[in-house]
């Protein structure tokens, strides 16, 4: 059974996935500079994070120490700020060492989704950001299955230029049409590093790719990101990058991907 | 354990076993009902057949990370193109990343099909003796998404060691999708017959990918496969123009030497991030062959050497011990 959007005393206004089809891409990345965005501009925003194999969220958003706990409602997610502007669920927060792999099949995996699409207590949200693995597996037919009634906006798929890249994106976006679910856009990341000594920009993983599959599935480009050491160093560090930032190209750009998602 | 049947989660008590069915490792395995019903699971026939077809296979490396992006596709590819340089020896990769199978591509055959005959599937070969079977060859077109459960993963990675006639080879390398879950577990209990000579761990320097590469260690650890070492891929940059090197990806915990000492496992090397490898992969072409002095070359070639020297002092299919599944 799908899990339903209100639970308890919430209710999520906007769904938004980030997929990629590919790994490595930058899909945590991205995901959590949208949330970081839309909670600092005062929305309410949960990041739920299914890659349960490889849960990148924690350490990207600096709770990497944090622990999650139950009430009689379901699970309490974290709240890295006073405000409670953001909350967070990955399985990273359930992991006792960050050496304790998450070794399971299929089932396993549906089940822990499905518990976190209809167990945790989000409150009233304007926005659930979902981070979800490399693939076209168990859990994004999972998520697929349990947001049908949820408003989702829709996907925003990562890519970086390179062709190995741009083939799974493309059967990702496949993945997409055959559920249901609207893709908002495709985001080209890591496009072009600037050396830090001369300015010199190489295109390390090619360039323009993201852009040329939007032109041919017909779906909306959102953007370049860089390979911005910035940006690389926040991740590192568990840093809000748009915060520290926020005058950067880079910043910008995020901004720019972010605005086609803000709801009304 | 014996009895642990090839669709089982990794903490199956085993089907002889009293809690046979009965323990939450146990909850969503297709075998729950069977076991806990009190009669016996036969063994399954597939581990034993796929011993016997990989008996004429010398060495299996699988090419493992746990994270995504790392370049664990475009190694094994230049691994294999490494290894048959020797024309002497008989090289396979078997893309198991049925999900974003990238070998295809990489290796310049996209778009080749497979055949069937009465000895099995017939690879696609790329040079005399290189060869490679992925799910790649089995789709229609770039845009044929493969939407499968475990299950049916499960299912057509057994096809795959048990029906691909490879012949006899010196290596098999088996590409992996990144994660720890049913590719994983499968390749593990499908291979306990056949025997893993070792897994080649591939990273990138930076923590947030390191975090994911020390749960595949763990995993390899429980289920008994050797690590044969870890490279850092995408180890350093050099500027095309005023020659600075610097960290894209930056090693702020010690990077992928620090992380294999932390886990007791070798360290085998690092490659730099060369542009032009990137391209080699994305347009089907060797860079051993375009650029052979290049530092990422020379890198590449001094990792093989080590592959190389593992295996030729690893011990036969009958003496590897049984992977802990």
């Amino acid at each position: 059974m799908a899990a339903e959007n209100e639970k308890a005393d919430g209710k999520i206004k906007s769904v938004v996935l980030v997929l990629s089809g590919k790994g490595g891409v930058g899909k945590s990345t991205v995901a959590a500079q949208i949330a970081l965005e839309l909670a600092n501009a005062g929305n309410k925003v949960g990041v739920l994070d299914v890659d349960l194999c490889g849960p990148s969220i924690p350490r990207i958003l600096g709770l990497e120490e944090k622990d999650v706990h139950q009430c009689s409602e379901g699970w309490i997610p974290v709240h890295p700020d006073k405000n409670e502007n953001l909350a967070v669920m990955s399985i990273g927060f359930l992991l006792k060492s960050n050496k304790d792999a998450v070794v399971w099949r299929g089932p396993k995996k549906n089940a822990m989704i499905k518990q976190f699409l209809s167990d945790v207590v989000w409150g009233n949200l304007d926005y659930l950001i979902i981070d979800t693995p490399p693939g076209t597996s168990d859990e994004h037919i999972t998520v697929a299955e349990n947001i049908k009634n949820f408003n989702v906006t829709g996907a925003v798929m990562v890519t970086t230029p390179q062709a190995v890249a741009l083939g799974d994106v493309r059967r990702e976006i496949t993945f997409c049409k055959k559920v249901g679910i609207p893709v908002v856009g495709i985001v080209e990341n890591m496009s072009g590093y600037a050396c830090p000594n001369c300015s010199e920009c190489t295109n390390i993983f090619s360039k323009g790719g993201g852009e040329s599959l939007a032109n041919v599935t017909n779906v909306p480009f959102l953007g370049y990101l860089p390979l911005d050491p910035k940006l690389t160093m926040s991740i590192e560090d568990g840093k809000s990058f748009t915060e520290l930032y926020s005058e950067s190209a880079t910043a910008s750009a995020i901004r720019h991907i972010v605005r086609p998602l803000i709801i009304s | 354990m014996a009895d642990v049947p090839t669709n089982a989660p990794i903490e199956c008590p085993g089907t002889q076993s009293q809690q046979a069915g009965k323990v939450s490792a146990c909850q969503g395995c297709a075998n729950q009902k069977l076991c806990s019903s009190g009669v016996p699971l036969p063994p399954d026939p597939a581990i034993e057949d796929i011993k016997k077809r990989l008996l004429p296979v010398k060495h299996k490396l699988l090419i493992l990370s746990g994270k995504g992006g790392v370049g664990k596709s475009s190694f094994t590819a230049h691994l294999a193109r490494g290894l048959a340089t020797n024309e002497d020896e008989d090289i396979a990769i078997l893309d198991v990343d049925l999900c974003g199978p990238s070998i295809p591509r990489i290796m310049g055959v996209e778009g080749h099909q497979v055949f069937q005959s009465m000895s099995g599937w017939s690879p696609v070969f790329i040079e005399d003796n290189l060869s490679i079977m992925s799910i790649g060859f089995l789709l229609s077109g770039p845009a044929d998404a493969v939407i499968w459960r475990g299950p049916k993963k499960n299912g057509l990675i057994k096809q795959f060691l048990r029906d691909v006639d490879w012949g006899e080879l010196d290596y098999l390398l088996v590409d992996t999708p990144p994660g720890t879950s049913d590719e994983h577990i499968s390749i593990a209990q499908y291979l306990k017959g056949a025997g893993i000579d070792g897994a080649i761990i591939i990273t990138t320097p930076q923590e947030v990918a390191l975090l994911d590469v020390r749960k595949e260690i763990s995993f390899c650890k429980k289920v008994g496969i050797p690590v044969l070492g870890v490279v850092e891929n995408m180890s350093g940059f050099v500027c095309p123009k005023c020659k600075t090197e610097s960290q894209i990806f930056p090693p702020t915990t010690g990077g992928g030497q620090q992380m294999a000492k932390d886990m007791d496992v070798p360290f085998i090397g690092r490659i730099p991030l060369d542009p032009r490898i990137g391209q080699c992969c994305d347009e089907g072409r060797s860079f051993f062959s375009e650029i052979p002095d290049s530092p990422a070359a020379k890198a590449y070639k001094s990792i093989i050497e080590e592959i190389r020297k593992f295996c030729s002092n690893n011990t036969t299919n009958d003496d590897v011990p049984d992977a802990n599944v």
